[in-house]
């Protein structure tokens, strides 16, 4: 019997509808005059939006994620990545966007867009190479800039300078790659629109502190995209104002995700994009799984509150501050972007481990479930030391075995009785219809 | 003749407690070779790079994912089983994320006084990463004050500077022997010269290094040279594995590691009036490894030129599994090198190599490079 009332979420269908005009948009830049430049979800996409109001990108982790969903393509795209002799082991999403580049195919329909610039960001291991293969096989200028200065807490002016620096500098490169006069006032409008909308999405987070949670994470994946896609973007910032609204509305009136809530748990990094079944497997459980780090601080940016919880940072138009030239605009996108989450653990997974705790102390949470994602290097480095940060405080925590791009390294069976036994040792029981 | 580099490699940690017993001083661990030895060795202490051990070992697994390369594994297992208990500093330049997790699992479990993280910039081709290292070097450089109590002067860095450069002059004139059609050096000599340089006082190996080029130049072994290869790729200081392809009718001739040129190929150059301006320069300039190797390809003209100047037959790729920097060159550098007119060999290492199929391989590798000059 259901202890609490559900109902969908009513922008929903708005949500689909930002994402598919998203991949239209760029698929279409060439008809409008407009340019397409293609990278990481965590470029500084604000940086290419002051080269006008007709400048489209496609970032490649969703969109590599968007392949992992329709499994017969997301196998095709692999095999051609691995005929032309790379890694088996190498970043899925890459393997997949690559794939589609050499079949010549858009996961969206038709060909592959022909991107004007690569414009990349580097703090894993992959970002950098990821561009620079596809610039040199698509012949197109390339640009990226290093953000692997240090955690953010250890933040000092040589280091934020070293990333502003850079900006500039790309600035420079995109008016004389594509000749076209920069525009700081549009620059100003992205960076200002891009601290609303992460700010907003970790607003919308906190929300999921609510028992019963409004959202549950597989629910939040469709959600979070949008800040991969284009957080810089006005639509996307009052497209998340909207939804924190709604959000709102729902623990205000004990409108649940999951009707029969009894135990909240989060994951870790990316999730299997073929087996987000996972979660529903939960839900019979009565499990919910409320986010993650990765969900929250993928795209969200935190801070930490004078009471010691970890709330949406302050944005610079909260604090009044007016943002009115090129290099202040660039100094808060730099600072800004240091201190996202999910950048810390590059450094140290102790920076993590503290983060997770704090989600699993503020959230109440009865678990973790940690994702050991052979897709990503990145977000799994250091992942066994959260695993033993957190189990040393008496979290009840289980790993699982996949990979988010790759559904050829997801054992399902095995996944699921891993489950099982988790469920069992959390005093949980299957429910029956 | 290399009876002493091969002694060093073999009791590394020997030489290291007597020479902390002998200089009432202390020892570093250096995670990467990007570290800049010549600021601790300025401090008066020893930098030693941390290898593995080439042995199967299951401590690890609880601290890094399987999925991580088996040489940071190994790397960290010479930690946690304390076989370097004398060492009270750690330090590690910024490299891939493989090698970063051995640092922060050394930090957070097997006792040390001092770690630090030098975030060494990726982007090695801006223009803004000269002095960005150099501002990283002075927030270094204050760190290893607060903990030694010493100051480190601006003179201490310029000798060990030219210490170093000095050690780099002279394998420079051990490798350039190797041009010769009978070189008289082995590749297994080599890698174990380069090694050992990393784990010794430069002091020390320079001496060594003086007192056997002389009789090198003269020296004729008592082998064929068969093939020469170059062999290209991630960290690799598997010194059976080189004894091995040496057994069948090959001699390594050059390679483009981090544990061989990479590693001392460019000196400091002292033209900027700031001794932590040259330093850093010269970290910046020097034989990118693939992780830094970006917008640009420089390693690959690179790798060619000395393909060219060695005058090499074949290129064996090794690549540590899981290796994500040298997976994300591999396909491309092989086939720029077969376009260049160099045949290349690719091989996955572990942390122990199965020497029976590689041999195979590399027999099977031979053959072909020899049909070629047959035909």
């Amino acid at each position: 019997m259901a202890e609490y009332k559900t109902e969908p979420l009513k922008c929903w269908n708005k949500a689909k509808e930002l994402r598919l005009k998203y991949y239209k948009d760029y698929q279409e830049a060439h008809k409008k005059g407009g340019i397409r430049w293609t990278g990481g979800a965590w470029a500084l996409d604000a940086v290419p939006a002051g080269l006008g109001r007709d400048v489209y990108n496609i970032t490649g982790e969703p969109y590599g994620a968007s392949i992992a969903f329709d499994k017969k393509f997301s196998l095709e795209c692999m095999e051609a990545t691995e005929a032309k002799g790379w890694a088996r082991d190498l970043c899925s999403y890459m393997r997949n966007y690559w794939g589609s580049m050499y079949l010549n195919k858009f996961a969206f329909g038709g060909e592959y867009p022909e991107p004007d610039f690569c414009y990349q960001d580097h703090i894993c291991c992959s970002h950098a190479k990821w561009y620079q293969h596809v610039a040199e096989y698509k012949k197109t200028p390339y640009f990226c800039v290093d953000v692997s200065v240090g955690p953010y807490n250890e933040l000092d002016e040589n280091r934020l300078m070293f990333v502003v620096n850079q900006l500039h500098e790309a600035i420079e490169w995109m008016e004389k790659t594509t000749g076209r006069k920069y525009q700081d006032e549009l620059l100003i409008e992205a960076v200002e629109n891009e601290c609303r909308s992460t700010s907003t999405w970790a607003e919308i987070c906190c929300l999921n502190m609510a028992k019963p949670a409004p959202l549950d994470e597989k629910t939040m994946y469709s959600l979070y995209v949008h800040g991969t896609l284009a957080k810089h973007k006005k639509e996307v910032a009052d497209f998340y104002e909207e939804l924190r609204d709604e959000v709102k509305y729902r623990v205000e009136n004990n409108i649940a995700a999951l009707p029969n809530e009894k135990c909240r748990l989060m994951s870790d990094t990316q999730p299997p994009w073929g087996f987000l079944k996972v979660f529903r497997y939960l839900e019979k459980y009565g499990a919910i799984s409320i986010g993650s780090l990765y969900t929250f601080g993928l795209i969200g940016i935190w801070e930490t509150k004078p009471d010691g919880a970890w709330g949406p940072r302050t944005t610079p138009m909260q604090k009044g501050e007016k943002i009115t030239n090129r290099d202040q605009a660039l100094r808060i996108l730099a600072d800004w972007n240091l201190s996202k989450p999910e950048w810390q653990h590059f450094y140290d997974p102790d920076l993590k481990t503290e983060m997770m705790l704090q989600i699993v102390k503020q959230w109440k949470l009865d678990g973790v479930m940690l994702h050991l994602n052979r897709g990503c290097e990145g977000l799994t480095c250091g992942i066994m030391e959260n695993r033993l940060g957190i189990a040393k405080t008496g979290t009840p925590i289980m790993t699982f075995e996949g990979n988010m791009g790759d559904e050829r390294e997801f054992d399902e069976k095995q996944v699921m009785t891993r489950i099982d036994s988790f469920m069992e040792t959390l005093g949980l029981q299957m429910m029956t219809v | 003749m290399f009876k002493q580099f091969f002694e060093w490699y073999e009791k590394r940690h020997d030489y290291a407690r007597d020479w902390i017993a002998k200089n009432n001083s202390d020892v570093v661990g250096c995670f990467c070779s990007y570290v800049p030895e010549e600021i601790i060795y300025a401090a008066g202490l020893l930098p030693v790079r941390l290898l593995g051990s080439h042995e199967p070992q299951d401590v690890t697994e609880p601290h890094i994912f399987g999925m991580f390369c088996p040489f940071c594994r190994d790397v960290l297992a010479q930690g946690l089983k304390g076989r370097c208990d004398y060492m009270k500093g750690i330090t590690i330049a910024q490299s891939c994320l493989h090698l970063r997790q051995s640092f922060t699992s050394w930090e957070n479990h097997v006792p040390v006084d001092y770690a630090y993280y030098l975030p060494m910039p990726s982007k090695v081709q801006t223009r803004h990463a000269r002095p960005y290292l150099k501002g990283e070097y002075e927030r270094y450089i204050k760190s290893l004050e607060e903990w030694t109590g010493k100051r480190i002067s601006n003179e201490a860095l310029r000798e060990s500077a030219e210490l170093h450069n000095e050690n780099r002059r002279l394998m420079h004139e051990v490798y350039d022997l190797r041009k010769d059609p009978n070189p008289s050096v082995t590749g297994s000599e080599a890698m174990v010269m380069v090694v050992s340089s990393f784990l010794v006082d430069k002091k020390d190996h320079n001496a060594e290094l003086k007192r056997i080029l002389p009789e090198l130049k003269s020296r004729t072994l008592d082998r064929e040279t068969g093939s020469r290869l170059m062999i290209v790729g991630s960290e690799n200081d598997d010194t059976k594995f080189i004894k091995m392809v040496e057994s069948v009718g090959a001699t390594i001739i050059c390679d483009d590691h981090c544990t061989g040129t990479r590693y001392f190929w460019n000196e400091t150059k002292f033209e900027n009036g700031d001794i932590l301006q040259d330093l850093a320069d010269r970290y910046i300039d020097r034989p990118a490894c693939p992780s830094k190797d970006w917008e640009e390809r420089t390693r690959f003209p690179h790798i060619l030129q000395m393909a060219k100047d060695f005058n090499i037959d074949g290129v064996i790729i090794i690549q540590q599994k899981f290796c994500d920097p040298h997976e994300n060159d591999i396909p491309i550098l092989s086939e720029y090198l077969k376009e260049n007119g160099f045949p290349t060999l690719f091989l996955e290492f572990d942390v122990t190599v199965p020497l029976g199929p590689m041999r195979v391989r590399v027999e099977a590798f031979l053959e072909m490079l020899s049909e070629e000059e047959l035909f």
